[in-house]
């Protein structure tokens, strides 16, 4: 990792803050562009979620016997009867470590 | 100046719940940085100079997989276009102020900063000082955010590897999507990223596999938009 990635990526997360901020007048953004831009993080997230829970370190896919799926299910479970961020973590981190500590034993 | 620290203190106040889970964040985010082999400088440097919890995390996670510096910036750009629309909804509100104001207020427009300061503005439209809210609640978040990195890069030096922190990073995503599984919309577009990217990993050449599976993801989301609005 080079200081000069993180400079470049400290300026584009910066420009995409301000940039709307200092461009518009008035808000611009039709209600079509702001709709799909609520997706966003929708789109994203789990393409940085999925790889390393259906992936083992070998880049195949893995869905027998894998303790991050099962933990994932159950912290989803938590997550969407307590809408709570920090429930839905620890959930996830427990049910795991209970699953490779003592389950798979 | 009575009013203005009044409306600075009630952004602090109004952010703080929302801190809560901020710290555990900025831990983890500190231990993987140590896990990774980071040196503690860079870590913390990434903090202050990215801040931004989302997009440090995939920083990372592209370096652990060996992204060149432009898939890397690119995708990092593509997790932060989110704020593009905290931008544009700010705008009705920010546009008056100097410029100075401006550039230092994008520089605290975080997920949780927007959500309170959003609620404000829409109550408070005629609040002469209502940018004071987004000043403390921002710094707030800026202040938690680099005292819980500097606990995980403390921390980091100390946890064992066994524990498998590394799959909080997907935990910690999953977590901020939880009011949108009750979407049904917003459950297709996941699934449409999450299979691209998993397929896509070992597929897509340079790392881009975050960039692609966005970019279809959002095809999707915006065709799902038109279909709607036809309905109507």
């Amino acid at each position: 990792m080079h200081w000069s990635t993180i400079i470049y990526c400290g300026i584009v997360t910066y420009l995409t803050r301000f940039s709307m901020i200092f461009l518009l007048k008035k808000d611009i953004l039709n209600e079509k562009t702001k709709k799909v831009l609520s997706f966003v993080p929708s789109a994203i997230f789990p393409a940085i979620i999925f790889p390393p829970i259906f992936l083992d370190s070998a880049g195949s896919i893995d869905i027998e016997s894998n303790p991050k799926i099962l933990a994932s299910v159950f912290a989803i479970i938590i997550g969407y009867f307590t809408r709570s961020i920090i429930g839905t973590i620890f959930a996830g981190l427990i049910s795991y470590w209970f699953l490779i500590f003592v389950y798979y034993q | 100046m009575n009013d203005r620290l009044k409306t600075l203190s009630k952004g602090i106040i109004d952010v703080s719940p929302l801190m809560i889970p901020v710290v555990p964040f900025g831990i983890i985010y500190g231990v993987i940085g140590m896990e990774l082999g980071l040196s503690a400088y860079m870590t913390f440097g990434m903090s202050i100079i990215v801040f931004g919890g989302a997009s440090q995390i995939v920083l990372l996670q592209l370096f652990s997989g060996g992204a060149s510096s432009l898939v890397t910036i690119t995708s990092v750009g593509a997790v932060n276009s989110r704020h593009l629309l905290y931008g544009a909804v700010f705008s009705e509100y920010l546009s008056h102020l100097k410029l100075t104001w401006k550039i230092i207020l994008s520089y605290v427009l975080i997920d949780q900063a927007f959500a309170v300061s959003n609620n404000y503005f829409k109550e408070n439209r005629n609040d002469n000082y209502k940018h004071y809210h987004l000043l403390g609640a921002g710094f707030t978040c800026w202040t938690i955010w680099q005292i819980s990195t500097i606990l995980g890069i403390v921390l980091g030096s100390v946890v064992p590897d066994e524990l498998g922190l590394s799959f909080t990073i997907s935990l910690t995503f999953l977590a901020l999507l939880i009011n949108d599984f009750r979407k049904f919309k917003n459950v297709i577009v996941m699934l449409v990223s999450g299979i691209v990217a998993t397929i896509g990993y070992n597929t897509v050449p340079f790392q881009a596999y975050i960039i692609v599976a966005a970019i279809s993801a959002l095809l999707v989301a915006t065709l799902l938009t038109l279909i709607n609005l036809k309905k109507k």
